[in-house]
């Protein structure tokens, strides 16, 4: 379950983004093909936000579908999993999306003069 | 009433996003007092709530990548590798394809060639890093504990240890595993999948990521197809339907058929690491 150390790696890097803020939410970019379930980060965000500056922060998450372009043809496809075969019978296909594992935007608590 | 922020409008319209006519104003008040206007859509629920954010909290664009750090130390010690001349390479496969059986043959067979030292992965034990040591090689066993797969901060330190010498190649044997270890890069020449003809040619189609990471397959075992319902020109096409540019050997470290061309390959490439 590799979800467990990308968390942790998510909650890290949001923490020093932070600077000492709470964090109220913190939005991810996963793409469909990039071997990353979505639900098993949700599940681990709430154990490794614990005692955290993000704990209690809402998590959001855009799942971004897989788009390939074929080599021979050039036509693009859309993928559910890492490979396929174009309607010309190729199966060289180059990844244009599907593939992310990013943290788009935080959203942090501002203090209000 | 506004679903997304609670407030009251009669004149709510419903208009299309694509123009931006959909927006209506209002005010709040904050709880300190502070008196905001401002406008939003009413049928727009992704966005209204990013809008109402900006106003209460501070939104920071990040667009970090998640790997990025372990992608920077694998880059490190992609450098510290090709600065000794050291070929490479992260060998994967699910537990029991016959990996030591494989590193074991070929650094005996391979000894007054070229010199192997090995980082070796598992959740515990240092069984395999034993069997490695009685060929005489270096070796460094990492055990990941409940960690399913090594990271390049795991080679990074290890090598500080290992110590290989210039001019050789470094096998790191990675958890046995067929789904994480595809992920992370750990600043290796080449990903090499090794998969036994006990386990299904499926494979490739049932673990994809993996056989699309990998640049090598080595197909192991070879000497039991007799025994076992295994098709390997099934398994190659799906091998090559996941990732056309993988390079196959099929083996066995069992009676060593097919090992030449493995052992060909290992030669080749670390004499263009030495260049």
């Amino acid at each position: 379950m590799h979800e467990l150390g990308i968390t942790q790696n998510i909650v890290a890097i949001v923490t020093e983004n932070a600077k000492g803020a709470k964090v109220q939410r913190v939005l991810l970019e996963i793409g469909k093909l990039s071997a990353i379930m979505p639900d098993a980060i949700r599940f681990c965000f709430d154990i490794c936000t614990q005692g955290t500056l993000l704990e209690g922060a809402t998590l959001e998450i855009l799942e971004i579908p897989g788009l390939a372009k074929c080599r021979q043809c050039g036509a693009e496809i859309y993928l559910d999993k890492p490979f396929g075969i174009c309607s010309c019978g190729s199966v060289q296909l180059d990844l244009i999306t599907g593939e992310e594992l990013k943290i788009k935007e935080i959203e942090i608590e501002e203090l209000c003069v | 009433m506004c679903v997304t922020c609670g407030c009251s409008d009669s004149d709510t319209k419903i208009t299309n996003l694509e123009i931006d006519e959909a927006e209506h104003h209002h005010t709040h008040t904050l709880p300190d007092g502070t008196i905001i206007t401002h406008s939003h859509s009413h049928d727009t629920h992704i966005e209204a709530p990013q809008i109402h954010a900006k106003i209460h909290n501070t939104t920071i664009s990040l667009e970090q990548d998640i790997l990025a750090k372990n992608n920077l130390l694998a880059a490190q010690n992609r450098g510290w590798f090709k600065g000794r001349n050291i070929l490479a390479l992260n060998l994967m496969s699910s537990p029991g394809s016959g990996k030591t059986t494989l590193l074991t043959r070929t650094i005996n067979d391979l000894k007054h060639q070229l010199s192997i030292s090995v980082i070796e992965g598992d959740q515990e034990t240092a069984n395999d890093a034993k069997k490695i040591k009685e060929t005489g090689s270096k070796v460094i066993q990492i055990n990941t504990g409940t960690g399913c797969h090594l990271d390049a901060s795991m080679i990074e330190r290890s090598l500080q240890q290992l110590n290989p010498p210039l001019n050789s190649v470094v096998m790191i044997e990675n958890v046995g595993n067929l789904v994480c270890p595809a992920l992370f890069d750990l600043g290796e020449l080449a990903k090499v999948v090794i998969l036994s003809v006990t386990e299904g040619e499926d494979k490739p189609i049932k673990y994809p990521h993996m056989f699309r990471a990998s640049n090598i397959m080595i197909l192991t075992k070879i000497d039991l197809l007799p025994y076992v319902d295994f098709d390997v020109q099934k398994c190659i096409d799906y091998a090559m339907q996941i990732n056309p540019q993988i390079q196959i050997f099929q083996v066995s470290a069992t009676t060593g058929t097919g090992l030449e061309k493995w052992y060909a390959w290992l030669i080749e490439n670390l004499k263009i690491c030495q260049r």
